[in-house]
């Protein structure tokens, strides 16, 4: 059946053969509709919903809210404990996680296809009715205050940190998702039930079901685990550009290493020039060991283990970033090459043969996400939650074929802007001039 | 094929089979080439992908004293030229085609591996039997890759404290076996790496008789077959490999205590490692037993023992686990980690740490957990099978750690027959004080054994 699908989708490659493939819209009786692949090789059912939100939601001055509020609805739901719920979960050998992240509450279950409607009540009760007990709430922050001093120290998370605070000032995605430890030790069960009700409701609710149930089969376990949510969440965020001031900071840690994270704004997932941009971003950073900046920084001059960059929409705000770490004496050195393979990205663009080598990798990895039920599922909710339509799969890779190298320079032109690459560097740096 | 690469022309050799690799899991089989490449097949055809692995049975406890880290730093030079291939062309072509390619060193085995659509695996496969021989790096690249090496070391190791710390407790607990060298290398020995230091290494190592190749996606056995014989099969076998004959721990005698302070922790942490058996070819029960001892002793926050002692209510723990390594080729570890909660010291949480394994060993498991851990292992072999590439890295891993498909069959039985009584002797046997190494992780400030945060 998976077969079928990537199959399909590795045709749709090549052009003219254009098999349909199985992907299933199928609305349950109480109007909450989900897209379905069935596959049936292996015994198990993957469910996978996300609701737009997430950590965005957070109010002023209780950041980390949403990822405290969902670590706990796997520590005790209706007349069932800590203890009592994680026993459940085991006796079904279900994986259930709850997890925010910037822009959504996500929620992944899968589970034995036997075990179907136990794990589906099981999963029910954790989203309907958590109970926020005072132990939970206590032990869960506790770890979470935890996890906040130790990121104090990792260059990775001071870096990314302190990368987004700059670009978002004064908007969410400018705070911690998982709060400061005075936003997180203020959090009462009134705040977490707040934020348990602004998370979950189903004009936000996005699903997709891969394995083995059938259309009329899927109706029903949909009202049963989404249909008593309310219809509306609140209100969502305005969408903010990125204000970024081309400069490079240093925040100081005795570390052998410089930490570095870049970038400036980016490009939003709707955008008609979106396309053209991740073929940009294959041959500038995001392809891995044959991008432009990994072969001069780490092939040709050993400076790094790896530098990425990343486009990175988001439903109220998007940056261009990315990331390294190179010896501290070595930083200058290092910077100066992002920086000039930024400018000569932006002045000139992809070369014909760059841009026949992006789209080959491109064309060619698209089927390889295809090949589990799990995968299938993470591919299918992706696809809804950026706004594609159902039969994207099959027209993507003609949208990657069409780009032309005219397009990549337009949208070089455009997104990459040398005199707003803004650096902030966590480590010991040596010759490094402010302001660089 | 944008490759410039001939090997000579097709050779039918006989091929050994292995019957009894059908009850490692559906669509698995295996044979053997007459140069001694073991060839593993996991035919899953729901979707045109393949991954290729090849597995070399050498690690970094293979490697000469004082070039530890050599098999790694060799592991990135095979990204490098061959006698047909620049520097990073293998990479470069293979994402051409839509392909991801990486590599991973261990203790015991070095393993590279391709991801791609199922009918470019020949394309994969000539590759991958080209580099197995004709590894030609420039010396130029060679230095610019040990370059890259040592700062993967400081990114890895050196930026946070723990890296460290893990470094100085493994060195700690072996006193004579090369499993007391981090795998990546000790920064000077790293420093002094050079090219004819690598090719020796990879001429006493790689060849199809110290190699098993495992091909699991959307092909058919007898098409790898045709392909294996065609691409691995006229490289001669190697007389340059010998039995991985490497020094044993002699008994131990004292327990052993480290105490690492750094300005970076914000969290303290005590970690215990104990020396444990390995899954042993043919007798995997204690291992087996371990394996169940680890799950039901700290494989859960919430459910485990060390979780509901420690961690929940009003224990003394931000977080209780325990881990086993059960497959490697010579003595692993078995290791226990509690972090303290805020206004509990070091000292404390040891001391609570005990308590529960003392009490562990009089009382073991509860056999409702007991169950509880059983019905989930049973489930997670289901679970396998929607991941073909974790089902092959799961094979790889044992067949280059001493073991047989016939054991990885049987390992899922084993576990499920482990009793309440073998988890309880298990612990009996494993903590034993002698056999330990007992970490402590501080900030410069906080005094010993006073109150953590």
């Amino acid at each position: 059946m998976i077969r079928a699908l990537a199959t399909a989708v590795a045709l749709a490659m090549t052009g003219p053969a254009r098999a349909e493939i199985g992907i299933t819209p199928v609305p349950s009786p109480g109007g909450v509709t989900a897209w379905l692949y069935e596959a049936r090789t292996v015994p198990i059912l993957t469910i996978e919903a996300s609701f737009q939100g997430g950590s965005a939601l957070d109010p002023a001055g209780a950041e980390g809210v949403a990822r405290l509020m969902t670590a706990l609805l796997d520590q005790g739901s209706g007349d069932l404990d800590a203890t009592g719920f994680a026993e459940a979960r085991e006796d079904l050998a279900a994986r259930i996680g709850f997890s925010a992240s910037r822009d959504e509450v996500k929620v992944s279950v899968t589970m034995l296809a036997e075990k179907r409607d136990a794990t589906i009540d099981l999963v029910r009760a954790a989203l309907l009715s958590p109970r926020f007990d005072t132990e939970a709430v206590e032990r869960v922050r506790r770890r979470t205050l935890s996890s906040i001093r130790r990121s104090e120290t990792e260059p990775r998370s001071v870096a990314g940190l302190a990368f987004r605070s700059a670009a978002f000032a004064g908007h969410p995605y400018g705070r911690p998702l998982d709060g400061t430890i005075e936003s997180v030790s203020a959090l009462d069960a009134a705040a977490l039930r707040g934020a348990h009700a602004a998370a979950f409701a189903r004009d936000r609710l996005r699903v997709a079901v891969v394995g083995a149930i059938s259309p009329d089969e899927l109706g029903p376990v949909l009202d049963r685990l989404f249909g008593a949510l309310p219809a509306s969440g609140p209100a969502l965020p305005d969408v903010a550009s990125p204000v970024m001031s081309g400069q490079t900071t240093v925040i100081a840690l005795d570390i052998p290493q410089s930490v570095v994270t870049f970038g400036h704004g980016g490009i939003a997932r709707s955008d008609p020039d979106f396309v053209a941009a991740v073929v940009l971003d294959h041959v500038l950073g995001g392809g891995g060991f044959s991008s432009r900046l990994m072969r001069e920084m780490r092939e040709v001059r050993g400076l790094t283990y790896g530098v990425r960059t990343n486009l990175a929409p988001g439903d109220f705000g998007s940056l261009y970033t990315g990331s390294f770490s190179t010896a501290n004496a070595r930083l200058a050195e290092a910077i100066g090459l992002v920086r000039a393979e930024w400018a000569r990205m932006s002045e000139t663009g992809v070369t014909e043969a760059e841009l026949t080598q992006a789209k080959r990798y491109l064309t060619g990895e698209y089927p390889l996400r295809f090949d589990g039920n799990a995968r299938i599922a993470g591919q299918l909710l992706g696809l809804q939650t950026a706004g594609l339509d159902i039969g994207y799969v099959n027209i993507r890779n003609d949208l990657v074929q069409a780009v032309t190298a005219q397009d990549v320079a337009r949208v070089a032109r455009r997104l990459l802007r040398p005199e707003l690459l803004t650096m902030v560097v966590v480590g010991k740096p040596e010759g490094l001039a402010a302001g660089n | 094929m944008p490759m410039r690469h001939t090997l000579p022309a097709l050779v039918l050799l006989p091929l050994m089979h292995a019957p009894a690799a059908a009850q490692v899991g559906p669509g698995v089989s295996s044979f053997t080439l007459d140069n001694g490449l073991m060839v593993v097949v996991i035919a899953d055809h729901r979707a045109p992908v393949v991954t290729q692995m090849i597995w070399y049975r050498v690690g970094s406890a293979d490697e000469p004293q004082g070039q530890s880290g050599i098999a790694h730093f060799l592991e990135h030079l095979m990204f490098k030229a061959t006698e047909t291939l620049e520097d990073g062309e293998f990479s470069r072509i293979v994402s051409e085609n839509g392909g991801s390619d990486n590599a991973f060193t261990s203790t015991d085995y070095t393993a590279y591996y391709q991801r791609i659509a199922s009918d470019r695996l020949e394309l994969v496969m000539a590759m991958e039997a080209d580099r197995m021989v004709n590894l030609d790096p420039s010396a130029a690249g060679v230095l610019s890759e040990r370059d890259v090496v040592l700062e993967e070391r400081r990114q890895v190791v050196e930026s946070a404290p723990g890296g460290p710390f893990g470094e100085a407790r493994r060195a700690a607990l072996y006193l004579n076996h090369p499993y007391g060298r981090p795998v990546i290398g000790w920064e000077h020995e790293i420093a002094q790496f050079d090219r004819d230091m690598a090719m020796a290494f990879y001429a006493r190592h790689y060849s199809p008789n110290n190699a098993v190749l495992m091909i699991a996606g959307d092909v058919e056995r007898t098409d790898v077959e045709a392909l294996a014989t065609r691409h691995f099969g006229p490289i001669p076998a190697s007389t340059a490999v010998a039995p991985r004959l490497r020094p044993q721990e002699p008994p131990h005698r004292a327990a052993r205590r480290i105490e690492m302070r750094d300005a970076r922790v914000r969290e303290p942490l005590v970690v215990r490692s104990y020396l444990a058996p390995q899954r042993l070819s043919g007798d995997q029960h204690a291992a087996a037993a371990l394996a169940i001892l680890a799950d039901v002793l700290g494989g859960s926050g919430t459910t485990s023992v060390m979780a509901r002692d420690l961690v929940l209510g009003d224990g003394v723990a931000l977080d209780a686990s325990a881990s086993y390594s059960a497959t490697g080729l010579d003595v692993q570890s078995f290791g226990v980690h509690v972090t303290p909660r805020p206004g509990v010291s070091l000292a404390q949480a040891e001391a609570a740490m005990d308590a529960t394994i003392a009490r562990f060993i009089v009382e073991g498991p509860d056999p409702a957990q007991l169950a509880r851990v059983k019905g989930r292992i049973r489930a997670s072999e289901i679970y396998a099978l929607d991941d073909q590439s974790r089902r092959a890295r799961r094979i790889g891993a044992a067949l280059t750690s001493g073991l047989t498909l016939e054991d990885v069959a049987q390992w899922p039985e084993l576990l499920d027959a482990v009793t309440g009584e073998e988890v309880r002797a298990a612990a009996a046997s494993v903590f034993r004080p002698e056999n330990s190494v007992t970490g402590w992780l501080a900030a410069p400030d906080a005094e010993s054994g006073e109150v953590g945060q």
